[in-house]
């Protein structure tokens, strides 16, 4: 951890089992004697939640203190004296484990948490041999579902409070609770209320018991014959840290890894089980090609030579300015790089886009000053202007919720209606859909002084200018039928404010590693813009683009027009999340030869003429880039389905075949030549990648002082229940607390030294040596390549038509659980995704006589559909929100994605 | 033994006016709220560091607390603060604190604004125990009333000072009598008790400042007030100063809820014709439970029964007085079956938050459940020593816990008296039982 700058951190000395430690004030003992190798077991203390002091486990003997207080509740005090085993102590210990174990089921033989287990581990190391219990145990139904993901078995369950404190203190769904008392207290859920929380799996991960499993994994595998690799989840941007782990070569369990500036452990559940789609049946394993009409498995070559030949007609026919690649938000920064490199310097296309109309033109997320996520949890403010993050970014949610709740940030909710952080917020600033300008403008006066005469915008700027640091806004697109100019004008607005920063929000894994590595028009790798950088790479690559190109909407509607002679679709199905289907669905059929890289036959890829089948996240090496710009690995722990290559290898292998040699064998090279040309990346080698403990935030000379450098650390409890250290993961699985150390430390019961809790492995590296060593490179760099791009507001230009009266102006936004084709094909949560709904003010609906549940029509001048209505009292009179769902009908068959604003009609069926 | 009496000082009323002293017709009409009047001449002070301090007033729930000096911890300078009235009388056999709400009423509320008026608080919480029905509407009318009149509400009585009071009922949890499972379940938390530190002094209710007094305590102020704090610490005996109000039941010819001054017998509590008037069918006392079913048990010994009623004197013979109920079993009660009845009741109200509670009351219910049902086994009692060791560490009075709060240890009370006492009857017990082979 980092110490507040200025003065040194006062100590207090503790002495714990014979030793004297020196700990922060008010640290507490279970914590103090863990850090200095002093493990005192425990079941209900996590260290990311309050204590309880519930389990009675941690009991210590504290000199002066009456009877045996417990290690988790007891803050260190100067002087204090612990025994943490002694005779005394251990006698409780075995108490405390004989109790739990009475009622216990020793049906170990069949439980997921078999092998992994702290009941286990913790009565073999600190309990009594055998129990004295002849009576009946307490019996329930065996496990009961408590929601579509988890079941509870309540005999198993040992009543720690672990997951029903998680769900209410940091999910803030609090749909679980202890229900009865004494030896029938239970954990319940609420009658007609299931535990439908986006974090359920969370509380899988840190039961100590096998009281809660997840119907993912429930019964496929045993702990010991897992394998581990340290990850990054790509499900959205945020950039969870994770433990990836395979049986029998095939992907059965993501857990959460406690990243300090990430993750804290905590992943959604789309991101913990939605990996399913690597194994999907329907992959497409093996390369193909359109012959008569018709696309066939072939060879590699073939399938290769027949997409260069593709595109080197198109390029010789009608030049770069009729190629086009869309997509690679979803792969590598690898992946990304070698494919900028391919089609801005062999194409030398600079059509390139990597969003899909539905974000934020590269401009601002790579020219406007950054925030980082641990920013919030010390700004002035945070102010969202984002789509929910509850449904897009679930752990940037929890962060944020965080942040405003446990640490007093202010929270200034600006959308068009309430959403999940709504609750927490300071002020609510709502906005009519593509007006989100003058509400920030509004708000940018009030930071800066100026009264603005709207009550909540100038109480809640009072409260932000009384406080240090800066603001962090939170920018996304709240609504995708919308321009997303309406969303640069509002950061234009905001950028005028005192102290402010962005945090992107927007959600493809990858998109902002795509996006600082030239996956965009007008752009090349390192946050360059392609003037600045252009004589850069044509010395290094040899080629560059030579002007500005389109963006995925343009390229789109070159591709419906006829203008677009060849496509490269990386990864991307733009029939499914292009906001406007129509456009997209003409395009598609409109563009000359398609290449579809990828890994499904979906709306888009269903017209390629060549099918290049590629590896995907779990199969490959690389690194991500999350959406605070921190490079973090991923890593691979199956082999590739069929004959599947990573993007990056394609592009290689395509460019070969224009004569050029990337010279490129891995993705450590990948990374070293980004280091060596993009100035964002510059010093960020494969070298550096590979020893920063919590990744390096880009650019590395400006966040030198978040680099933490650690060589493979083991702690002493490396259990999935507990939080699992970055870098501590063994590649041969994370099964269980360790036992040697902790049998070594108790033996009889008897006062031994312990091993320190954190123990390096290999070879020790002068840290600051490595840090200088790669500050230095980066800071060369610097001086001699392109200058990276700040944004420079251009004047607002965007205007909102007026609404008439009879139309509803729609907001439409994602839903955790979409139709895309990772979910659909991860059977695990594909079921819960729902088919979207109209929701409209409870007077609207009224107004056009309908009650809840009617369908209606709902007309654009995009198209037509018939959807169920609701009423809905947090959609503001005169707006209508759709779930925007990829596949079937939905807000995309009604977006006109070359408006301002989206305005429907909607009609009774009669 | 001498033919001992009642001294009636919160009794009086209801004694005086049994048809009608609930109401505030009858309390104004027999000096009710002249202890208010006079305590808001006072400073708060005055009241706790002088008058209360002065009476040696000690708690009434069950640990017998100095209440001067448990006001004396509220930190200074720190409001709002809380006074919360702890009125959920859950312990087994114990039914005075009813009495006092049910016939009362006033008396209580005179004691709380007093109370409030010494520690300088403006809202007062009673938590009535939900089974008080009566006790419940009458509590509530007496406070409309009192209000009504101006005992409660703004400036009463033109001192300045306000209070209102809010009345909460419980749902059925003995655990919610333990204060901090009160607090928890005050603030709509499931009931369930905190853990210590922080004190309520400190961090009680809505984490304020709180002080938490039992009805009883607070239903003896104006009196204290009345006669002054001096006057009222020459009834007693050493540091048991004044009245203590006792629910005697078993098998005694007299049961009931007896004022009795303290430094008295349990003989004379017992046998005395004006209380218990001795025990059934001129039988004796095989055992009794000297202060609830959370204490340790004495016999029909001369040594027991000659016992004072002095929290101090019973502390040093490993007892409590309690919660003031005594229960009286005379030679035909079989004590392990009394045992496992006590363990029945703390097991069901067990909260289940720690670990040797929740398990520990359940498994010594469940086999003293087998020892009084003819199915005991020679190893049996050793083995609840043992796990009411696990609870209780040293099996001591004062007990020392494992636990949260004292619910546990509670159980492990008869656990001890019934192997000090009684072993030799519970082998005997099992032997006999035991099918030969």
């Amino acid at each position: 951890m980092t110490t507040t700058e200025g003065t040194p951190p006062q100590t207090v000395t503790v002495t714990i089992d014979g030793r004297e430690i020196h700990a922060q004030p008010g640290a507490l003992v279970i914590k103090v004697a863990e850090d200095n190798g002093i493990y005192i077991p425990r079941f209900c203390w996590h260290e990311r939640m309050k204590p309880v002091g519930m389990c009675r486990m941690c009991l210590v003997q504290i000199e002066g203190a009456k009877g045996l207080p417990p290690a988790c509740t007891t803050p260190v005090t100067d002087g204090m004296v612990v025994e943490t085993r002694n005779p005394a102590v251990k006698k409780v210990q075995d108490g405390v484990l004989e109790f739990l174990l009475i009622n216990h089921p020793l049906d170990c033989p069949v439980c997921d948490r078999g092998g992994e287990c702290p009941l286990q581990d913790q009565t073999l190391a600190f309990g009594p041999g055998e129990s004295r219990f002849v009576e009946e145990k307490r019996h329930f139904e065996k496990p009961v579902p408590i929601s579509e993901l988890v079941l509870l078995d309540r005999e198993r369950c040992i009543q720690c409070g672990r997951c029903t404190r998680f769900a209410d203190e940091i999910a803030g769904d609090p749909l679980i609770d202890f229900g009865e008392r004494g030896g029938e207290m239970q954990v319940i859920t609420y009658p007609d209320e299931p535990f439908r929380s986006y974090f359920s799996g969370n509380t899988v991960q840190i039961c100590p018991v096998g009281a809660l499993t997840s119907k993912p994994y429930r019964f496929k595998a045993r702990p010991w014959d897992l394998a581990s690799v340290e990850t990054t989840c790509v499900n959205c941007a945020v950039g969870c840290r994770g433990a990836l782990q395979s049986s029998t070569n095939r992907l059965v369990r993501l857990l959460g890894v406690d990243s300090e500036p990430v993750n804290h452990g905590w992943l959604c559940d789309k991101g913990r089980y939605g990996f399913e789609y690597v194994h999907a049946p329907d992959r497409v394993r093996n390369p193909m090609v359109r012959k008569e009409g018709e696309l066939v498995e072939t060879s590699w070559p073939e399938a290769l030579d027949a997409a260069a030949d593709g595109l080197r007609r198109a390029l010789d026919l009608h030049g770069p300015e009729a190629v086009g690649v869309i997509g690679g938000a979803r792969g590598t920064n690898e992946d990304a790089y070698v494919w900028a490199r391919f089609a801005k310097g062999v194409l030398r296309t600079d059509n390139v886009d990597c969003q899909l109309g539905d974000g934020i033109p590269a401009d601002v997320i790579l020219g406007a000053p950054r925030a980082t996520i641990a920013d919030c949890d010390r700004a002035a403010a945070v102010i969202v202007l984002a789509p929910d993050l509850k449904e897009e970014l679930p752990v940037l949610f929890l962060r944020i919720k965080r942040a405003a709740v446990d640490l007093g940030v202010p929270l200034i909710d600006v959308a068009p209606r309430a959403h999940g952080l709504s609750r927490y917020a300071t002020a609510l600033v709502r906005h009519a859909p593509g007006e989100a300008a003058n509400a920030a403008r509004k708000l940018a006066n009030a930071l800066t002084g100026s009264v603005t005469g709207d009550k909540a915008i100038d109480e809640a700027a009072a409260v932000v200018r009384d406080r240090a640091g800066d603001v962090v806004v939170v920018l996304g697109r709240p609504s995708l039928a919308e321009s997303p100019q309406s969303i640069v004008d509002a950061a234009a607005a905001l950028l005028g404010a005192p102290n402010v920063r962005f945090l992107s929000a927007l959600r493809r894994g990858n998109v902002h590693g795509a996006l600082d590595l030239g996956l965009a028009p007008g752009f090349l790798p390192g946050r360059v813009a392609l003037d600045d950088g252009r004589d850069w790479f044509v010395s290094a690559w040899g080629g560059a683009p030579a002007r500005r190109g389109l963006d995925a909407l343009g390229m789109l509607d070159a591709a419906r027009s006829g203008r677009l002679h060849a496509l490269v679709l990386l990864g991307a199905d733009p029939v499914g999340d292009f906001p406007d289907r129509s456009l997209a669905r003409q395009a598609v059929a409109g563009a000359g030869f398609t290449i579809a890289v990828g890994s499904f036959l979906n709306d888009s890829t269903r017209h390629a003429d060549v099918f290049l089948p590629v590896s995907l996240w779990g199969e490959k090496l690389g690194t991500y880039t999350n959406l605070e710009g921190r490079v973090q690995r991923a890593g691979q722990k199956v082999s590739p389905e069929g004959t599947t290559m990573p993007d990056w290898r394609v592009a290689v292998e395509l460019a070969a075949r224009f004569d050029d040699d990337f010279d490129l064998e891995s993705a450590e090279e990948v990374q070293d030549e980004m280091a060596r040309l993009a100035a964002a990346h510059a010093g960020v080698d494969a070298s550096l990648i590979v020893r920063a403990r919590d990744g390096v935030v880009l650019p590395l000379a400006e966040h030198r002082d978040e680099l933490v450098l650690s060589p493979r650390r083991i702690p002493v409890t490396d259990a999935s229940w507990e939080p699992i250290i970055p870098g501590s993961i063994p590649d041969e699985g994370l099964t269980a607390t360790r036992l040697t150390d902790v049998l070594e430390a108790t033996g009889t019961g008897a006062t031994t030294t312990v091993k320190p809790a954190v123990e390096p492995v290999g070879d020790e590296i002068d840290e600051a040596a490595v840090v200088e060593q790669a500050v230095s490179d980066a800071q060369d760099l610097t001086a001699a390549a392109p200058d990276m791009y700040r944004w420079t507001p251009a004047p607002d230009g965007h205007a909102v038509p007026p609404r008439d009266a009879y139309a509803l102006r729609l907001v439409a936004a994602r839903k955790l659980y979409d139709k895309g084709d990772m979910v659909v094909r991860s059977p695990s949560i594909a079921a819960l995704a729902t088919a979207p709904i109209l929701l409209v003010n409870p007077a609207d609906r009224d107004r056009i006589g309908v009650r809840d549940g009617d369908d209606v029509r709902a007309t654009t001048n995009r198209g037509s559909l018939v959807l169920e209505l609701r009423g809905d009292a947090t959609t503001a009179a005169g707006l209508a929100f759709l779930a925007f769902t990829q596949s079937g009908p939905g807000p995309a068959d009604l977006i006109d994605a070359t408006a301002a604003v989206t305005d429907l009609r909607v009609e009774t069926l009669k | 033994m001498a033919d001992v009496g009642e001294t009636r000082i919160i009794t009086r009323r209801m004694h005086e006016r049994p048809d009608d002293s609930w109401t505030i017709e009858a309390s104004l009409g027999s000096g009710g709220y002249d202890g208010l009047r006079k305590a808001l001449t006072m400073t708060g002070e005055q009241i706790g560091q002088e008058q209360v301090k002065a009476s040696g007033l000690r708690g009434r729930g069950g640990a017998g607390f100095p209440t001067a000096t448990k006001w004396s911890f509220l930190p200074k300078g720190v409001y709002p603060r809380y006074l919360v009235v702890n009125a959920d009388e859950g312990e087994p056999s114990t039914f005075k604190d009813r009495m006092l709400i049910e016939r009362d009423p006033h008396q209580l509320i005179e004691g709380i604004v007093i109370a409030a008026f010494a520690i300088g608080c403006n809202l007062a919480f009673v938590y009535v125990r939900g089974e008080f029905a009566l006790g419940y509407d009458r509590l509530r009318q007496a406070v409309d009333d009192a209000r009504a009149k101006g005992f409660l509400g703004t400036d009463i009585l033109g001192s300045g000072f306000d209070l209102d009071i809010v009345l909460h009922r419980g749902a059925g949890a003995y655990i919610c009598g333990e204060e901090t499972g009160l607090l928890e379940s005050l603030e709509g938390e499931r009931g369930m008790p905190r853990i210590r530190p922080p004190f309520p002094a400190i961090e009680g209710l809505y984490a304020k400042p709180t002080v938490v007094n039992n009805v009883e305590t607070l239903a003896t102020l104006p009196h204290i007030i009345l006669m002054g704090g001096e006057e009222y610490a020459k009834l007693g005996v050493g540091r048991s100063t004044g009245t203590r109000l006792f629910s005697l039941s078993g098998h005694v010819n007299r049961p009931g809820n007896y004022e009795v001054e303290l430094g008295n017998t349990f003989r004379d509590l017992i046998f005395s014709p004006q209380l218990g008037g001795g025990i059934r069918n001129g039988g004796s006392v095989k055992f009794f439970i000297p202060g609830g079913a959370s204490s340790q048990w004495l016999t029909g010994s001369d040594e027991h029964l000659d016992a004072p009623l002095d929290m101090d004197a019973v502390s040093a013979l490993g007892v409590m007085l309690g919660s003031g109920a005594v229960m009286v079993y005379d030679e035909t009660t079989s004590p392990a079956l009394v045992a496992w009845r006590l363990a029945k009741f703390f097991a069901h109200e067990s909260c289940g938050k720690c670990t040797p509670c929740r398990e520990g009351t359940g498994w010594l219910e469940k086999v003293l459940y087998r020892l009084s049902h003819g199915l005991g086994r020679p190893e049996d009692l050793d083995l609840l020593l043992d796990v009411g060791d696990n609870i209780s560490p040293g099996l001591n009075a004062p007990f020392s816990q494992t636990t949260i709060c004292p619910l546990g240890p509670s159980a492990v009370s008869a656990v001890v008296s019934l192997n000090k006492y009684f072993r030799d009857e519970v082998l005997a017990g099992i032997a006999a039982a035991e099918v030969p082979a």
